[in-house]
C-alpha cells in the first residue's frame, strides 16, 4: 500500500469536507461504541479480563523466544510449515513460493491487515497469481480498487449507493439498493472463487503455542471457507501474536468481540491445527504458517514495547475522535487511529507518518477502553519526543515553544508577559468580548471566536487584594 | 530462511536483554505451558446443570439459532423430512457419525453422506460440545464429520446432546484434551449463523457461511 | 470558626489560561476553599504546569518547568486548581524524573498532594455547604484530562445540585472531547473545528442555557465556537456558579451584548 502518511493533513481536510464520508462516519461514531458499552455492562468481570490481558500479553512479551519456538515445534509436530521472515520482502518471496509449489492461479484470502502491511494482493498479481478477497468489505474494495479504512470494518468509508454501483458495474448485474440482495450477490460470485481457489491465505488473531495452532475469528465465514476448499491454507501472521495456551487465547476470545463489535461472542472462531489429517474427508492438505517481523522484535525493550499487547481490536479507533471526524485513509497507509498512530511509524519511519502521533488531543479515550491497556498517549509522546529531538517538528513550533518555556521559567518576565497578553486581547476585543480575527492565531480563529480576557491577571489582582488586606 | 529465523531469535533476545532462557525461568514457562492454568472464568456460566442448559439455549437464541428440543434421537428423521422442503429441499448432505447414520431416515428423503459442495441446501452434523456462556456450539473436524458440512450449504442443521453442554469455554478445551490422541485439524466454535455488518455497518445474516443455524437439542 | 481542627494550608495554583484570560475563575477558586474552611495561599512564582512543552515532545523543558513548579509548592498541604488537565500534567510529573533523582519523591509528594478543585472539595473535604443561586438550565461538558486522569464525573455535579434553582440537563457524548487539545486546535484546525462543532450541537440540543466545564482551554474553544455560530448558549467556568459569581459576563461575551437582551 502506498504511503501517503505525509499527506495527513490534506487528506483529513478532504475527509472533512466529503459529505458522502462524513455520513459514513457517523454510522460508526453511533454504532460501535454504545455495542461495546453494552456487551461491556453484561460481563461483570470485564476490568479484571482486561488486567489479566494485559498481564499476560507483557508475560508473552518478556518469554517471546520461547513462546515462538514452542509455537514452531508444535506446528511442526502436527505437519504443518514455518516460515521465518525478517520483513515484508521476505514474507511475500515465502508466500508466493508456496503458491508457485502449488500451481496455484487463484488463491483466495480472509481478511488480514498484516497482508496489507506487507503489500502481498499487487506482489502476488504481478507474479500472476490472482488474489481474490472474500471478507464481504474486502471484496467491495477490492472490485474498486480501493483499501481498508479500519482494521476490522474495511469498508466503513463507504455507503450503500458505493456498493450498489461498483457490484452493477463489475458483476453486470442490475443495480439494486437492498444491502440483503448485494450480500447475496457477493455470496454467489465468492462461492465459484473459494470452490476454484488454489491456495487459500488467512491471517490469525492468535498463535498458540501449546497446540501449534493458528485462530481465526470472523462474522461471515468467509475465513473458513478460504482455509478448508483450496489444497493449501498458508497463514500469515506477526511474531506478536503467539499466546501460550488454549486458556489464554480463551482470555482473549472473551475480550476480542466485545472490544471490537460489541458481540458476546463473533459468530466463527476457529482453531486450525496442522494440514487434514490422513482419515480427513475435507481440509487443506498443506499448512503453512509465515511468521513475520518487520520491526516488532526491535520495539522490545524501548518506549513501544508495550504496544506489541495489541490485539487489532480496533476498539481505539472506534471510540476516537479524530479517527471519527477524518476517517482512516487520512492516515495514509494500513493502520489508522491511535494504534496506528503509535504503530504506524515504528513501521514507515516517523519522518514519514510524523503527523499521526500529533494529530491526537490525548484525550485518552483510546487507553481507557484498550482491552490489554495499551497507554496508547503516552507512547504518541513518545513519538513527539523522538521528532523533537531529531528536529522534526516544524521551526515556528519550536520557536514558539522555546520562547514560551523561557518565559515561564522567568515569573517577573512571565507576569509582564501575561499583563500584556490580557491587555492586548481585551483591546482588540473591544465591546465585544470577542476577537474575531487574531493574525498570529489563524488556526484558532478560522473556526471560532477568541474570548476576550476579562482584563487584568489574576495574579496582579490578587496581590493587590493582599495588600490592602494588609494595610486594613 | 533459517538465517532470519536466527536473526529474529537474535533481535528478540538483544531486546528483551538476555540469552535463551535457563535454569529457573525455563522451568516456570515449561511449567506453565503444561499446567495451561484458567485466567478470569467470567460467574455468568457457574451454574448448576440445569441453569447451564437455559443459559445455553438463551445465548444461542440471542446469536439468532433456531432450537427445536428433542426427547429422543429416533424423533430426528422426521423432524428433518418435516424442515427439508421450506430449506430448499435435499439431499441432506450429512456426517456419516454413526449415530447419525444409524438412524431410520425414510427412503423418500434424498441423503447423502459426503463433504458439501457448492449448491448444497441443507447440511446435519453432531456437535462436540454447547458452550453456554455465549450460546457457542464446539464442532470438531474428523473422518466422520467433514468441515465442509459447517460452512457451505445454506442451512446447518446440529444435533447437540443436552449431556453435552459445559459452563465456559475452558470446560470445552478440557473435554477436548480428555479425547486424548491427534488434536483435531479444525476446531470451529460456532455461534449463531454467518451475518456481515460490512454494508452501512446494518446487520445482514447469512454472509458466505449458513444463513441458519438450526440446533435440535437433544434431552438424552 | 473552630481553631481546634488545623485549616488545611491550600497553595491555588492558578493555571495560565486562568491568570490571562479569566481571573474571576481564580477568585472563585478562592472562595470556595475557603467556604470549605481552607487557609488559601497564592505562590508568586508559578507559571504554567509545562502541557505544552511536555505534549510538543520537548521533555527537557518539562522537567526543568516541573522543578520550579516542585519547588513552589513545597510545604502546601495541599495544591488544588480550577483545571484537572494542569493537575493532571502535576500528576505525571514523577514519570519525568529517574527514581534516584532528589526530584523524583518530591514529584510523587506534589502528585499525592495535587486536586481539581471539584475533586478536592467533595473526595477529601466531603463539602457540600453551597451557597448559591442559578436558576437556569445547564450542561456539563466533561473535561479528557479530568475525567480520565484524575476520575472527575460526578463531583462537579454532585455540588450542582445543591445550587438553588439550577437543573442539569445531560448532553449526548458529554466525555467525548471538545477538539481544544492545546496546541491541537492550532495544529489542526480543520479536524479541531469538526471535534467542537459536534460538541456545540449536542451541548444545544439539551436546550440549556448555560455550557459548564471545568478546564477553561475546553471553555474557550467551546465559547468561542458557539459565539461564531450566533449562539446564545452561555459557557462558564463550574466555579463561578458554584461560588454564586455569575455577575460577570460569560465567557465570549461582554457587558454590551447583556445590556442589548435586557
Amino acid at each position: 500500500m502506498q504511503i501517503n502518511s505525509p499527506q495527513f493533513k490534506e487528506r483529513a481536510k478532504t475527509a472533512l469536507h466529503d459529505p458522502s464520508l462524513q455520513k459514513a462516519l457517523g454510522n460508526l461514531r453511533h454504532g460501535f461504541p454504545g455495542k461495546r458499552a453494552a456487551a461491556v455492562a453484561r460481563m461483570p468481570e470485564f476490568e479484571q479480563l482486561r488486567d489479566e490481558g494485559r498481564d499476560l500479553k507483557n508475560h508473552v512479551i518478556e518469554h517471546l523466544d520461547f513462546y515462538l519456538e514452542q509455537f514452531e515445534t508444535k506446528v511442526i509436530e502436527q505437519g504443518g510449515q514455518v516460515h521465518w521472515a525478517r520483513d515484508a520482502e521476505e514474507a511475500r518471496k515465502a508466500i508466493l513460493d508456496i503458491c508457485r509449489k502449488a500451481n496455484a492461479k487463484t488463491v483466495t484470502k480472509g481478511k488480514s491487515m498484516v497482508s496489507e502491511e506487507i503489500n502481498l494482493n499487487d506482489y502476488l498479481e504481478e507474479h500472476g497469481v490472482h488474489p481474490i478477497e472474500t471478507d464481504l468489505g474486502e471484496y467491495i474494495l477490492q472490485l474498486r480498487e480501493d483499501h481498508p479504512s479500519h482494521i476490522i470494518a474495511p469498508a466503513i468509508h463507504l455507503n450503500l449507493d458505493d456498493v450498489s454501483d461498483i457490484f452493477s458495474k463489475k458483476h453486470g448485474t442490475e443495480r439494486t439498493d437492498d444491502p440483503a440482495a448485494l450480500m447475496q450477490e457477493a455470496r454467489e460470485m465468492l462461492r465459484k472463487q473459494f470452490v476454484a481457489a488454489d491456495v487459500g491465505i488467512t491471517g490469525a488473531n492468535f498463535c498458540v503455542a501449546e497446540t501449534g495452532s493458528t485462530l481465526i475469528v470472523t462474522n461471515e465465514g468467509n475465513g473458513d471457507l478460504t482455509q478448508i476448499l483450496p489444497r493449501v491454507h498458508v497463514v500469515i501472521a506477526t511474531i506478536d501474536k503467539v499466546v501460550p495456551t488454549l486458556e489464554d487465547m480463551t482470555l482473549f476470545q472473551r475480550l476480542l468481540a466485545r472490544s471490537a463489535t460489541g458481540q458476546e461472542f463473533t459468530v466463527y472462531n476457529t482453531l486450525s491445527t496442522g494440514p487434514r489429517r490422513s482419515d480427513d474427508q475435507d481440509g487443506p492438505e498443506e499448512y503453512h504458517v509465515v511468521l513475520l517481523d518487520n520491526g516488532r522484535s526491535e520495539m522490545l525493550g524501548g518506549d513501544f514495547q508495550e504496544m506489541l499487547r495489541c490485539i487489532r481490536c480496533s476498539a481505539c479507533m472506534n471510540h476516537c475522535p479524530v479517527y471519527g471526524a477524518v476517517g482512516g485513509h487520512a492516515y495514509g497507509w494500513v493502520y489508522p487511529g491511535p494504534m496506528g498512530a503509535v504503530l504506524t511509524p515504528k513501521l514507515i519511519g516517523i519522518d514519514k507518518a510524523g503527523h499521526l502521533p500529533n494529530a491526537s488531543t490525548f484525550c485518552g479515550k483510546c487507553e481507557s477502553v484498550c482491552p490489554v491497556r495499551i497507554p496508547l498517549p503516552k507512547m504518541m509522546r513518545h513519538w513527539r519526543e523522538r521528532e523533537f529531538e531529531r528536529h522534526l517538528s516544524p521551526k515556528g513550533v519550536r520557536l514558539g515553544l522555546g520562547a514560551w518555556s523561557y518565559f515561564t521559567r522567568h515569573p517577573k518576565l512571565y507576569r509582564w508577559l501575561a499583563r500584556a497578553g490580557s491587555f492586548g486581547l481585551k483591546l482588540m476585543a473591544g465591546k465585544k468580548g470577542r476577537v474575531h480575527s487574531l493574525p498570529l492565531s489563524k488556526g484558532w480563529t478560522a473556526w471560532r471566536e477568541m474570548p476576550a480576557p476579562e482584563g487584568g491577571t489574576f495574579m496582579d489582582q490578587w496581590k493587590k487584594q493582599q495588600r490592602q488586606a494588609e494595610e486594613n | 530462511m533459517s538465517n532470519a529465523r536466527e536473526q529474529i531469535f537474535a533481535n528478540i533476545r538483544r531486546g528483551l536483554g538476555r540469552g535463551p532462557l535457563e535454569g529457573d525461568a525455563l522451568d516456570h514457562v515449561r511449567q506453565r505451558l503444561k499446567a495451561h492454568p484458567a485466567n478470569c472464568i467470567p460467574a455468568r456460566s457457574a451454574l448448576a446443570f440445569n441453569e447451564q442448559v437455559n443459559l445455553f439455549k438463551e445465548m444461542a437464541l440471542e446469536a439468532a439459532a433456531e432450537l427445536h428440543e428433542l426427547d429422543r434421537l429416533e424423533a430426528l428423521p422426521a423432524k428433518v423430512a418435516e424442515l427439508l422442503p421450506e430449506l430448499g429441499g435435499g439431499p441432506l448432505v450429512m456426517a456419516s457419525e454413526p449415530e447419525l447414520t444409524a438412524l431410520a431416515w425414510p427412503e423418500e428423503l434424498p441423503r447423502e453422506e459426503r463433504v458439501a459442495r457448492a449448491g448444497d441446501h441443507v447440511s446435519l452434523t453432531g456437535a462436540f460440545a454447547g458452550i453456554a456462556e455465549t450460546g457457542t456450539l464446539m464442532l470438531l473436524s474428523g473422518a466422520q464429520s467433514p468441515t465442509t458440512l459447517n460452512f457451505l450449504p445454506d442451512t446447518h442443521l446440529v444435533v447437540l446432546r443436552r449431556s453435552a453442554i459445559v459452563g465456559p469455554y475452558e470446560a470445552a478445551w478440557q473435554k477436548v484434551r480428555e479425547l486424548g490422541g491427534t488434536w483435531p485439524r479444525t476446531v470451529n466454535m460456532i455461534t449463531g449463523p454467518s451475518r456481515s455488518a460490512d454494508i452501512e455497518q446494518k446487520l445482514q445474516m447469512g454472509a458466505h457461511g449458513p444463513k441458519r443455524l438450526i440446533i435440535f437439542l437433544l434431552n438424552d | 470558626m473552630s481553631q481546634q481542627t488545623p485549616r488545611p494550608q491550600v497553595g491555588l495554583f492558578v493555571t495560565c489560561l486562568v491568570d490571562m484570560f479569566r481571573p474571576s475563575v481564580g477568585f472563585a477558586t478562592v472562595k470556595l476553599l475557603e467556604m470549605a474552611g481552607c487557609q488559601v495561599d497564592v505562590p508568586g512564582t508559578q507559571t504554567c504546569c509545562g502541557q505544552p512543552s511536555f505534549n510538543s515532545g520537548d521533555r527537557a523543558s518539562t522537567k526543568r518547568l516541573a522543578k520550579d513548579v516542585i519547588d513552589a509548592f513545597d510545604g502546601f498541604e495541599y495544591v488544588v486548581g480550577p483545571s484537572g488537565s494542569c493537575i493532571g500534567m502535576l500528576h505525571h510529573y514523577p514519570a519525568l524524573f529517574a527514581p534516584d533523582d532528589p526530584y523524583r519523591a518530591r514529584a510523587e509528594s506534589l502528585a499525592e498532594r495535587a486536586y481539581e478543585i471539584t475533586s478536592f472539595l467533595t473526595d477529601v473535604l466531603n463539602f457540600d455547604a453551597i451557597l448559591a443561586d442559578y436558576e437556569h438550565r445547564v450542561t456539563y461538558h466533561d473535561s479528557c484530562a479530568g475525567l480520565r486522569e484524575l476520575g472527575v464525573k460526578n463531583q462537579p455535579r454532585q455540588l450542582l445540585e445543591k445550587v438553588g434553582g439550577l437543573d442539569i440537563s445531560e448532553m449526548e457524548e458529554a466525555e467525548t472531547c471538545c477538539g481544544f487539545g492545546g496546541t491541537f486546535c492550532v495544529k489542526y484546525p480543520d479536524i479541531s473545528n469538526r471535534m467542537v462543532s459536534n460538541k456545540t450541537s449536542n451541548a444545544t440540543a439539551t436546550q440549556a442555557d448555560t455550557l459548564l466545564g471545568g478546564d477553561l482551554g475546553c471553555l474557550l474553544n467551546m465559547a468561542g465556537k458557539l459565539k461564531r455560530e450566533g449562539s446564545p448558549l452561555q459557557v462558564r467556568h463550574v466555579v463561578e456558579v458554584l461560588a454564586n459569581m455569575t455577575d460577570t459576563p460569560a465567557i465570549g461575551e461582554s457587558q454590551y451584548d447583556l445590556a442589548k437582551e435586557l
